[in-house]
C-alpha cells in the first residue's frame, strides 16, 4: 500500500537486518554509495536568467565598443600606399614589359611607376608585393613542396619527395628546391627612388633581411650542411627549378641569405591563405628620430619585370605600409566590433522590455503538482 | 551468439546430408560413430587465438560504419584523390576498431571460460560393463549415463530406468522454460525393469529411430526396438538438456542428442534485436546526411570544373596531372571532397552513442534506490542499448500478480456473528492505521501456530479463549472447509498447500486462531482444536466453480454430528441463508461494504447441520448423479443446490491481496506523467478489478468504467462502440477511420492518433471478448476505445494475447512501450515491448532472461523511467544535438574555404587538427556532458512527473530540431570562417611579417572553431560537476599543449615532412589581433544563441525551464513528497468471491493419485511442489503459497494449465 513503503529504505540507507540469511559470509550486492554512482556529484547548474543574460548583453556592448573604435583608429592611423604595377592597361608603364613577357628572357625588361606620397611615413615602412587571384592555397600547389629538403636533408636534396611532381627532376637531376612553390618563386626586383624636389632620384635603402619568421630562418630552412662549406659544391648534382634564371646557391652574395635560407624564398614558400595576399619584400628602416622615414614627395618605383601573370587574370600591385601593434591596415576588426557591441546593447535593450512585459511567464506561479 | 550457433550448426551439416532420421544403437558406438552426430561439446566462443584476428576484422568490417571508413581509407591513398593525409583516418578507425575487438575478445574469452567449465562437468558413463567417470564433453550418443540426484541432465537422453517406483524421475525445467514446479517422466516398463543392473544395461541393445534434432521442447517422436518389439517413444519419457533432477536418487538414459544438438542448444538461437526510436531515427539521419554529403560534394565538384576551366592558365605555375581535363578534375574533386567532408558523419558517433549508453546503463546497475535488500537484488539494465527509449514512454503493459500485487493474501478482518474484527482503535474511539509498529496479537498459546501470521485486534483472541461458539464454529469451518493439503515433516512445523493463495490465507488464519488443519485423507480430515486433535470424516466436497462460486464440504464430527460448511461469495451464500438469518445478514452486508471499501477480498461463510437420514438419501443420488453418464454437471449442480440451502450465516472474512509496496503511488505519478498503463493479467474480472481499484488505477471519481465481456464478436463490437461514443459522442457509430499515416524511412504505416475525452475513463476487458477484439477486423476499435481510457484492464488474458495487445499499439500508435511482468507468461509480452522489464528476484527467472532491465520491485519503474530514462533521453539527445553541430561547423568551413581555394580540397585546418578533433579535443567534454547532465535533480524529477512528458511527444530530438541544429552549425561555420578571413586579409603581424598564410590561417579558424563549441557545449550543458570542468577546461588545455607540441622544433626535427607547422602556434598566438578575432568570433557564435535561448524562455517557458526556476527559487532539496493518506474508498461493494483458483481440486484431494508416494526427505532448496507428484500438479501461481514456509517469497510461475484455460476452457 502506498503508505506502506518507507522513504527511508528507498534512500539506501536500510540496515542489513533484513538481508539474505547467510549476511556476513554472502557480500552484499547492494551498489557503493559513492556520490559518482548515485550520480549526486556536486555541481554547478547555470540558467539563463535576466540577472546573468542581461548584464551579459550589456557588458559585451559596453566592452566592444571601446575596443572597436580603438582598432578603426589604430587601423586608420597606418599609413598605406598601394601601386599595382601589373600593365595589363595599355596606359600603364609596364605594359609594355607585362606583354612581352617569357620566363627565359636574357634582357630584364624594366619599368617605372611614379607617384607621390601627400603625407609623410612616419615609422618604419614596410614594403610587400601583393599578388591578386594566384591560388597559393591550392591543395596540389601547397603540397607541392619537400619539406626535409628544405631543412637541408641531404637525402632528399639527392632524392626529392615525391610530392614535388612535375617539378622534382629535371633532366634526371633533382630540383633543388623542388615543387611547384618553390618553382613559382616571385622573381619581381623592386627598386625605390625618392625624387628629390632638386631633381635628383635617390635610392633608398632597402633591407632584405629580417623580413621571415625566426622560426622559419632558423629552424624550417636550411643549408644542407656537406664536406665543403661551399654551397656551390653542396647543390652540385642538382637542377635548379626550370623558371628559375639562377640556381638557389645564387640567390644572394651573402653566405647568410644564400641557398635555401634566402628570405625571399622563405617568405614565398610559406603560402598564403587566400588568392589575394601581400608578402613582405623589403623593410624600409626609420633612419633618425627627427626625419620620417618617407617624407612627403615624389617618388619612382623601378621595377624589373620578370612575372608574369597576366595569363591568369593576376595583379601584382607594390604596397608600401606602416604598422601598429595590431598589423597592417586593416579597419574590418575595428567595424566589427563598433557593430558587434552596438548589437549587443540594443539587443540587451530589447531582452530587457521583453523580459518586464512577460518575464513572469517563465515563474513556476502556473506549475501544478 | 546466433550467429555462431547457425554457423556451428552449418559446420555440422558440412559433413554430411541433411539428418532424415536419426538412428542410434545402445552401447553400439562403432555403429553410431558412423553417422557422425555431434559429441557433447559445446562450443559457444567464437574464436580462438589465430582466428581472432581475421574473424573479428572481418566481422567488424561488416558493419556499415566501419566499412565506410574503410571506403575512405582506401579513397585517401590514391593520390590524385587523397586530400587528406592517410592517418586522419586511419588513426581513428583503429582505435574503434581496437576498442571493439578488445570489448569482443574479453567476451570470448568468458565464452571460453564458460564452455569449458560445461564440457569438464563429470558424469558417469556405462563402458565396458562399468561406470566410468567422464567429462561431458567425451559423452556421445548411443551412451547410457547414470544421473544422480540434483544433476544437470548431460545431453538430451531416452530415460531407461530409475530408482523411483514405476520408473519415475522429476525433473525442474527452470533453465528451458522457467518453471519451477517439478515435472515428472516415466521410462518404458520393458527398460525400467533394467533397474541398476550394469549388466543388463550393458547388454542392452536397443535400436533407436527418432527424429532429427530440432528446437522443439514439448515434442519428440521415436520409437524403440528392444527384443524384437517396438515402442514408441514421446516427451514423457525424454530428459532434455538443460533440467536438473529431483528427488530421484538415480536414474539411467541414453544419450540421443548430444551437445550442439540438443534442443537447449538449438533453442538458444538469436534473440530479436531491439533498436531504439533514436537509432532508426539516427540512421534515417545518416542517410540524409550522405545525401546531403553528396550533394555539398557535387556542388564543389562542379565549382571545380568551372574554376578548372576559367582559371585554367593558372597552370603557369602549377601544371595539371597527366590526362586531367576541367572535367575529369572536378570528378577527382568530388571524392577529394567526399574525404574531407566525411566528417559529417563521425565514426566516432557511433562510438560515443554506445559508450553513453552503456554508461547510463552502469547508473541503473548502481543505483542504491533501485537495490532491494530484502533480496539482495539490485537493478540491472541487461540491455545496453535502449537507455534513451526508456525516457520515452507512453504505455506501459503490467502483470498484475507477482508485479503489482505481491501474491500474499493475508488475513486481514473478519465478521463473526455481526461483529467486526480486524481494526485497532486508540482510547477515543478512532480508528488507527496499521503500521508496523502496531502491537500484534500474540498467540504463543498456540504452539502450533504459524510465526509469520500476524493480526492486531486482541478481541478475536479473546473471543476464542472465552470459546465463543460462533467464533469457534467459524474457524472451524475455514479449517475444514477447503482443498489444501497439509505437510508437516517435522513435529509442529505446518506447510500448506493451498491451490489458491486465498484459501492458504484463511487456513492460516484458523491455525493461528487454534484450528489447526494438520492432515487429511481422502475420507478424513484431522484437526487440532483448541489443542485437542480432532478427526473429521469428509464425506463429500462440493466442489467450487465459477458458475456456484462457493464451495461446501460435509463432514461427520467425532462425535457424530453432520454438518455442511460453505463458503462463497456473499452474493451466492445469500440467497441461500436461512430467514431467520436476516437480521445478521444486514450487520454483516455493512461490514461487507467496508471491506470491499478497504480493497480486500470478501468471502462469505455459511454452515448448517444436517440431517442423517436425508444425507443418507441426499448421498445415494449424489451417487448416482456422479456415475451417470449423461448430464452429469447438471444432476449434480441440481443435487448441491439442493443441499446448500437454508443455511445459517457465520460471517465474512476479508483478505487482502497484498500489494507490491508503493504500487499505488507509482502508479500516480507515473500516470502524472502522462503514462498510460494496462494491466494484462490471467486473473479473473473480479480479482483484476479489485486490484485495479487498490492499486489507484480505477478510481470511484473516474466517469466510467466500462466492461466488455461479450462473447460473440458482435457483442464485443457493440459495447467497444458503445463506451467509445459515451466517451465522446461525436466520433459517431461509424467505422474506424485512420487519422494519421505516417511515413518512416518510406514504410507507410498507419497511425491512429489520441483522442482527446472529457474525463476519466476506464476499461475492463475479458479475455474471450479481448480474442475477438483482438482480430483484425475490431483490433482498430479496441484500440481507440482502449486509448480513450486512462485504464485498460485484460483480465483472463493468455500469454500469446498479452503480446497481441503489446504488438496493437506498437502497429498503430507511435508510442514506445514497456511491459513488466514476472513470471513465465509475461515473456511473450516482454519480448513483443520495445522494452520489455522483469520483476526479479522471484523464483523462474525466464521474464527477467528475456527483459532488457530487471529490478525486484515494482516501484522501482518510478526510478527508472522517471529518473533514469528521463536523463537518458535527455543525455542522449543533447548528444546528438551537439555532436551533429560540432561536426557540420567543422566540415562547412571546408564547404566555405573551397570558394577560395579553387575547389581543390584543401582542407582549413591542419590535418593533424583534422584527426584529433572528433577523438581528442571535443570527445570527452561531450562525453561529460552525456554522462553527467540532469535538468533537474532526482527528487525534483519525483516532484514534477510532468517533465516527463516532453519525451513521449519527442521534442528534445526530432527532425525539425536537427534541421535547427543544420541551420545553426550554418550559422557558426560562416562566423568561423568568414570572420577570420575578414580580419586577416591582407593584414601583417606588428612586426611586419606574413601572419594571412595558410598555416597561421588554419590554426586561426580551428581555435576559434574549438572555443566556440566548446562554449556552445558549455550552454548546452545545464549541470557543471567536477569532472565536465575538468573535461572541458582540460580539452582545451590539451588542444593547446597538443598544438604547441606538435608544432615545435623538436617535432619538426624529427618527422620532418609530417608536422610542417613549425613555429605557427609561437608566431601567431602571440597577436593581439588574433586573440581580438577569436574573442570576436566566439562572441558571434554564442550570442545569437544565448539570444534565442532567452527570449524563448521569456515567451514560451517549457516545463523544464519553469521547473528549473522554481529550482534556483528555493535554492533547496524540495521538502519531501507529502504523505498520502491511504485513500479509502467508501465505495459499494466490489469483491466478490474472490477465489483465484480452478476448479477440480476437490476431486483430487478426494482422490487416491496425490498419495501415491509417500514424502521422502529431500533437499530443502527446493519447492514445496516438489511433494504433489504424479499427476497432481497443482496449477496456478498459488502452489506456492506457504506463508508458513521457509521460503515466504517463493511463487510459482503459471503453469501452462492455467495460462491456457482461457482458451480451452471459455466458458469459465
Amino acid at each position: 500500500m502506498a503508505s506502506g513503503y518507507s522513504a527511508k529504505e528507498e534512500d539506501g540507507h536500510h540496515s542489513g537486518a533484513l538481508g539474505p540469511a547467510g549476511g556476513a559470509a554472502v557480500r552484499s550486492r547492494k551498489p557503493d554509495n559513492t556520490a559518482f554512482k548515485q550520480q549526486r556529484l556536486p555541481a554547478w547548474q547555470p540558467i539563463l536568467t535576466a540577472g546573468t543574460v542581461l548584464p551579459a548583453f550589456f557588458i559585451i556592448g559596453l566592452l566592444f565598443i571601446p575596443i572597436g573604435i580603438g582598432l578603426y583608429v589604430t587601423s586608420n592611423n597606418i599609413r598605406e600606399l598601394q601601386i599595382d604595377y601589373t600593365g595589363t592597361e595599355s596606359s600603364s608603364p609596364c605594359f609594355a614589359c607585362s606583354q612581352n613577357y617569357s620566363w627565359n628572357m636574357t634582357t630584364p625588361c624594366v619599368c617605372s611607376v611614379s607617384f607621390s606620397l601627400d603625407q609623410p611615413f612616419e615609422s618604419n615602412v614596410f614594403m610587400y608585393y601583393g599578388l591578386s587571384n594566384f591560388y597559393q592555397n591550392h591543395r596540389r600547389y601547397v603540397k607541392s613542396r619537400d619539406d626535409s629538403q628544405l631543412n637541408g636533408n641531404l637525402n632528399s636534396l639527392k632524392e626529392p619527395s615525391k610530392e614535388c611532381e612535375p617539378y622534382r627532376t629535371n633532366d634526371g637531376k633533382p630540383i633543388a628546391p623542388c615543387g611547384a612553390i618553390a618553382n613559382s618563386l616571385f622573381n619581381d626586383t623592386l627598386a625605390l627612388y625618392y625624387n628629390d624636389p632638386n631633381g635628383t632620384e635617390t635610392q633608398i635603402q632597402l633591407v632584405k633581411r629580417g623580413i621571415a619568421w625566426w622560426t622559419d630562418k632558423h629552424v624550417k630552412f636550411r643549408n644542407p650542411v656537406g664536406d665543403d662549406s661551399n654551397l656551390t659544391a653542396i647543390f652540385q648534382g642538382t637542377a635548379k627549378p626550370v623558371n628559375w634564371q639562377k640556381p638557389v646557391y645564387e640567390l644572394d652574395s651573402d653566405p647568410e641569405n644564400n641557398g635555401f635560407i634566402n628570405e625571399d624564398l622563405i617568405v614565398w614558400m610559406r603560402t598564403a591563405a587566400l588568392p589575394t595576399f601581400r608578402k613582405l619584400y623589403r623593410i624600409i628602416e626609420k633612419n633618425s628620430s627627427t626625419s620620417p622615414t618617407l617624407p612627403r614627395g615624389n617618388y619612382t618605383l623601378k621595377i624589373t619585370y620578370n612575372y608574369p601573370v597576366r595569363s591568369f587574370e593576376g595583379r601584382k600591385r607594390m604596397i608600401l605600409s606602416t604598422i601598429s601593434w595590431m598589423g597592417g591596415k586593416n579597419p574590418f576588426l575595428g567595424i566589427a566590433y563598433i557593430t558587434v557591441g552596438s548589437i549587443c546593447f540594443f539587443l540587451g535593450v530589447v531582452l530587457l522590455i521583453i523580459h518586464h512585459k512577460y518575464g513572469s511567464r517563465s515563474s513556476s506561479a502556473d506549475l501544478t503538482h | 551468439m546466433g550467429s555462431q550457433m547457425s554457423l556451428f550448426g552449418l559446420h555440422c551439416l558440412k559433413g554430411k546430408e541433411k539428418e532424415e532420421e536419426r538412428r542410434i544403437r545402445a552401447n553400439n558406438r562403432e555403429y553410431n560413430q558412423l553417422h557422425k552426430y555431434a559429441t557433447n561439446a559445446i562450443k559457444t566462443s567464437k574464436y580462438n587465438m589465430f582466428s581472432f584476428l581475421p574473424l573479428n576484422l572481418f566481422e567488424q568490417f561488416q558493419r556499415i560504419a566501419n566499412a565506410y571508413f574503410l571506403f575512405l581509407l582506401i579513397l585517401q591513398v590514391i593520390p590524385a584523390i587523397s586530400s587528406l593525409s592517410w592517418f586522419t583516418t586511419v588513426v581513428p578507425l583503429v582505435l574503434v576498431l581496437a576498442v571493439s575487438a578488445a570489448k569482443d575478445g574479453s567476451d570470448d574469452i568468458n565464452r571460453h571460460k564458460s564452455d569449458r567449465q560445461v564440457n569438464n562437468r563429470k558424469v558417469k558413463v556405462l563402458l565396458n560393463g562399468e561406470l566410468r567417470t567422464e567429462k561431458w564433453m567425451d559423452v556421445q550418443v548411443g551412451d547410457i549415463i547414470k544421473l544422480e540426484n540434483n544433476h544437470f541432465v548431460t545431453a538430451d537422453l531416452l530415460l531407461l530406468s530409475s530408482s523411483e517406483p514405476l520408473n519415475l524421475v522429476y525433473i525442474e525445467t527452470a533453465e528451458l522454460d522457467g518453471e519451477t514446479n517439478l515435472k515428472v517422466r516415466q521410462a518404458l516398463t520393458i527398460t525400467g525393469d533394467m533397474g541398476h543392473n550394469l549388466e543388463m544395461l550393458s547388454a542392452f541393445d536397443g535400436e533407436l529411430r527418432c527424429e532429427p534434432p530440432n528446437n522443439r521442447l514439448d515434442r519428440f517422436t521415436g520409437t524403440l526396438m528392444f527384443q524384437g518389439q517396438k515402442f514408441s517413444l514421446d516427451n514423457e519419457k525424454v530428459l532434455l538438456r538443460g533440467c536438473t533432477l529431483r528427488n530421484t536418487e538415480w536414474c539411467f538414459g541414453l544419450v540421443i542428442f548430444a551437445g550442439p544438438e540438443t534442443k537447449l542448444m538449438q533453442n538458444s538461437g538469436r534473440t530479436t534485436f531491439k533498436r531504439t526510436s533514436i537509432d532508426r531515427m539516427m540512421n534515417a539521419l545518416v542517410l540524409c546526411i550522405f545525401v546531403f554529403l553528396v550533394f555539398m560534394c557535387t556542388v564543389l565538384a562542379i565549382g571545380n570544373s568551372i574554376w578548372e576551366q576559367q582559371q585554367g592558365d593558372f597552370t603557369t605555375f602549377l601544371p595539371r596531372q597527366d590526362g586531367v581535363n576541367a572535367a575529369f578534375s572536378g570528378f577527382l574533386t568530388f571524392w577529394s571532397y567526399v574525404i574531407i567532408l566525411n566528417t559529417v558523419v563521425p565514426i566516432s558517433l557511433y562510438v560515443s552513442v554506445e559508450i553513453i549508453r552503456l554508461g547510463n546503463s552502469f547508473y541503473i546497475d548502481w543505483d542504491r534506490k533501485m537495490y532491494y535488500a530484502r533480496s539482495d537484488t539490485p537493478a540491472v539494465a541487461r540491455t545496453t542499448t535502449l537507455n534513451e527509449e526508456l525516457g520515452q514512454i507512453k504505455y506501459i503493459f503490467s502483470d498484475k500478480t507477482g508485479t503489482l500485487t505481491q501474491n500474499i493474501m493475508t488475513f486481514n478482518k473478519c465478521s463473526i456473528n455481526g461483529k467486526c474484527y480486524g481494526d485497532v482503535f486508540d482510547y477515543s474511539g478512532q480508528r488507527l492505521e496499521m503500521t508496523e509498529e502496531t502491537e500484534k496479537v500474540d498467540f504463543s498459546y498456540n504452539p502450533l501456530a504459524d510465526p509469520k501470521f500476524s493480526f492486531h485486534d486482541h478481541s478475536l483472541v479473546e473471543a476464542v479463549k472465552l470459546e465463543n461458539p460462533e467464533v469457534h464454529a467459524f474457524f472451524r469451518l475455514l479449517a475444514l472447509c477447503h482443498t489444501a493439503m497439509a505437510e508437516e515433516k517435522t513435529e509442529g512445523e505446518l506447510l500448506y498447500q493451498a491451490q489458491s493463495p486465498d484459501e492458504g490465507a484463511l487456513v492460516t488464519a484458523a491455525r493461528n486462531f487454534g484450528f489447526v488443519f494438520r492432515s487429511r485423507t481422502p475420507e478424513t480430515i484431522s484437526i487440532v482444536e483448541m489443542g485437542i486433535q480432532r478427526n473429521y470424516e469428509l464425506l463429500t466436497i462440493l466442489d467450487f466453480n465459477n458458475v456456484r462460486k462457493r464451495m461446501s464440504v460435509i463432514v461427520r464430527s467425532p462425535e457424530g454430528k453432520l454438518s455442511l460448511y460453505c463458503k462463497g461469495a456473499d452474493t451466492v451464500v445469500y440467497e441461500r441463508l436461512h430467514p431467520s438469518c436476516s437480521k445478521l445478514m444486514e450487520v454483516t452486508t455493512e461490514h461487507l461494504s467496508e471491506f470491499a471499501g478497504d480493497g480486500l477480498r470478501t468471502l462469505a461463510l455459511a454452515y448448517k447441520d444436517l440431517d442423517e437420514s436425508y444425507f443418507e438419501s441426499w448421498r445415494q443420488r449424489h451417487h448416482e448423479a456422479s456415475t451417470a453418464l449423461d448430464d452429469r454437471e447438471d444432476k449434480l449442480d441440481e443435487l448441491y443446490e439442493e443441499i446448500e440451502k437454508n443455511m445459517l450465516l457465520l460471517g465474512a472474512t476479508g483478505i487482502e491481496d497484498k500489494l507490491q509496496d508503493g504500487v499505488s503511488h507509482t502508479i500516480e505519478q507515473l500516470s502524472r506523467a502522462d503514462i498510460k498503463i494496462w494491466v494484462l493479467t490471467g486473473d479473473k474480472q473480479e480479482t483484476a478489478e479489485n486490484i485495479g481499484y487498490s492499486c489507484n488505477l480505477l478510481r470511484e471519481e473516474m466517469s466510467e468504467v466500462f466492461t466488455v465481456a461479450g462473447t460473440s464478436p458482435e457483442e464485443v463490437r457493440q459495447e467497444l462502440r458503445t463506451a467509445r461514443i459515451k466517451m465522446k459522442p461525436e466520433t459517431g457509430e461509424g467505422n474506424v477511420t485512420i487519422e494519421g499515416e505516417g511515413e518512416i524511412l518510406g514504410k507507410k504505416s498507419k497511425l491512429v492518433q489520441d483522442e482527446a475525452v472529457n474525463g476519466e475513463y476506464g476499461l475492463v476487458i475479458n479475455g474471450h471478448s479481448l480474442a475477438y477484439a483482438l482480430d483484425k477486423t475490431m483490433e482498430l476499435e479496441l484500440l481507440r476505445t482502449a486509448c480513450m481510457c486512462k485504464t485498460v484492464i485484460c483480465c483472463r488474458v493468455t500469454p500469446l494475447q498479452k503480446a497481441q495487445v503489446v504488438e496493437l499499439v506498437k502497429k498503430y500508435k507511435r508510442a514506445v512501450t514497456l511491459a513488466i511482468g514476472d513470471g513465465a507468461n509475461d515473456v511473450s509480452m516482454i519480448k513483443a515491448a520495445h522494452i520489455g522489464v522483469g520483476i526479479s528476484g522471484q523464483e523462474g527467472m525466464q521474464a527477467v532472461l528475456s527483459s532488457d532491465y530487471s529490478f525486484a520491485q515494482f516501484r522501482y519503474l518510478q526510478r527508472l523511467l522517471l529518473v533514469h530514462g528521463r536523463w537518458s533521453y535527455l543525455r542522449m539527445c543533447k548528444f546528438l544535438c551537439y555532436f551533429f553541430y560540432k561536426n557540420f561547423t567543422f566540415t562547412f568551413v571546408h564547404f566555405w574555404y573551397a570558394f577560395f581555394c579553387g575547389f581543390s580540397a584543401q582542407t582549413v585546418y591542419d590535418e593533424w587538427f583534422i584527426t584529433l578533433y572528433n577523438l581528442v579535443y571535443t570527445a570527452l567534454p561531450v562525453l561529460g556532458m552525456s554522462l553527467f547532465d540532469q535538468d533537474v535533480n532526482d527528487r525534483w524529477s519525483f516532484q514534477y512527473p510532468q517533465l516527463y512528458v516532453p519525451g513521449q511527444l519527442n521534442m528534445y530530438f526530432s527532425k525539425t530540431i536537427f534541421a535547427k541544429c543544420v541551420l545553426h552549425s550554418g550559422y557558426s561555420s560562416l562566423v568561423v570562417f568568414f570572420i577570420p578571413y575578414a580580419a586577416m586579409y591582407n593584414t601583417v603581424r606588428d612586426n611586419g611579417k606574413d601572419v594571412a598564410d595558410y598555416q597561421s590561417f588554419a590554426l586561426l579558424a580551428q581555435t576559434c572553431l574549438l572555443i566556440a563549441v566548446c562554449i556552445q557545449l558549455g550552454l548546452d550543458m545545464a549541470y557543471w560537476t567536477a569532472v565536465n570542468q575538468f573535461f572541458v577546461w582540460g580539452s582545451l588545455a590539451v588542444y593547446f599543449a597538443i598544438t604547441f607540441a606538435i608544432y615545435s622544433n623538436g617535432i619538426f626535427l624529427i618527422f620532418t615532412s609530417s608536422f610542417p607547422f613549425i613555429g605557427v602556434a609561437r608566431n601567431t598566438l602571440n597577436q593581439a589581433n588574433v586573440w581580438l578575432t577569436i574573442l570576436l568570433t566566439t562572441i558571434l557564435c554564442v550570442l545569437p544563441v544565448v539570444a534565442y535561448r532567452f527570449l524563448l524562455m521569456q515567451l514560451r517557458p517549457t516545463i523544464n525551464d519553469k521547473v528549473r526556476f522554481k529550482v534556483r527559487q528555493t535554492k533547496a532539496s524540495p521538502p519531501p513528497p507529502p504523505r498520502r493518506a491511504r485513500i479509502r474508498r467508501t465505495s459499494s461493494r466490489r469483491s466478490g468471491y474472490a477465489f483465484s483458483h480452478a476448479q477440480g481440486y476437490g476431486d483430487l484431494v478426494t482422490s487416491r493419485r496425490f498419495l501415491r508416494r509417500a514424502p521422502v526427505s529431500r533437499s530443502t532448496a527446493f519447492s514445496p511442489t516438489a511433494r504433489s507428484p504424479g499427476k497432481f500438479l497443482p496449477t496456478g501461481r498459488s502452489a506456492g503459497y506457504s506463508p508458513t514456509g521457509r521460503q515466504s517469497n517463493l511463487r510459482q510461475d503459471e503453469t501452462s494449465l492455467q495460462m491456457y484455460r482461457a482458451v480451452k476452457d471459455p466458458q469459465i
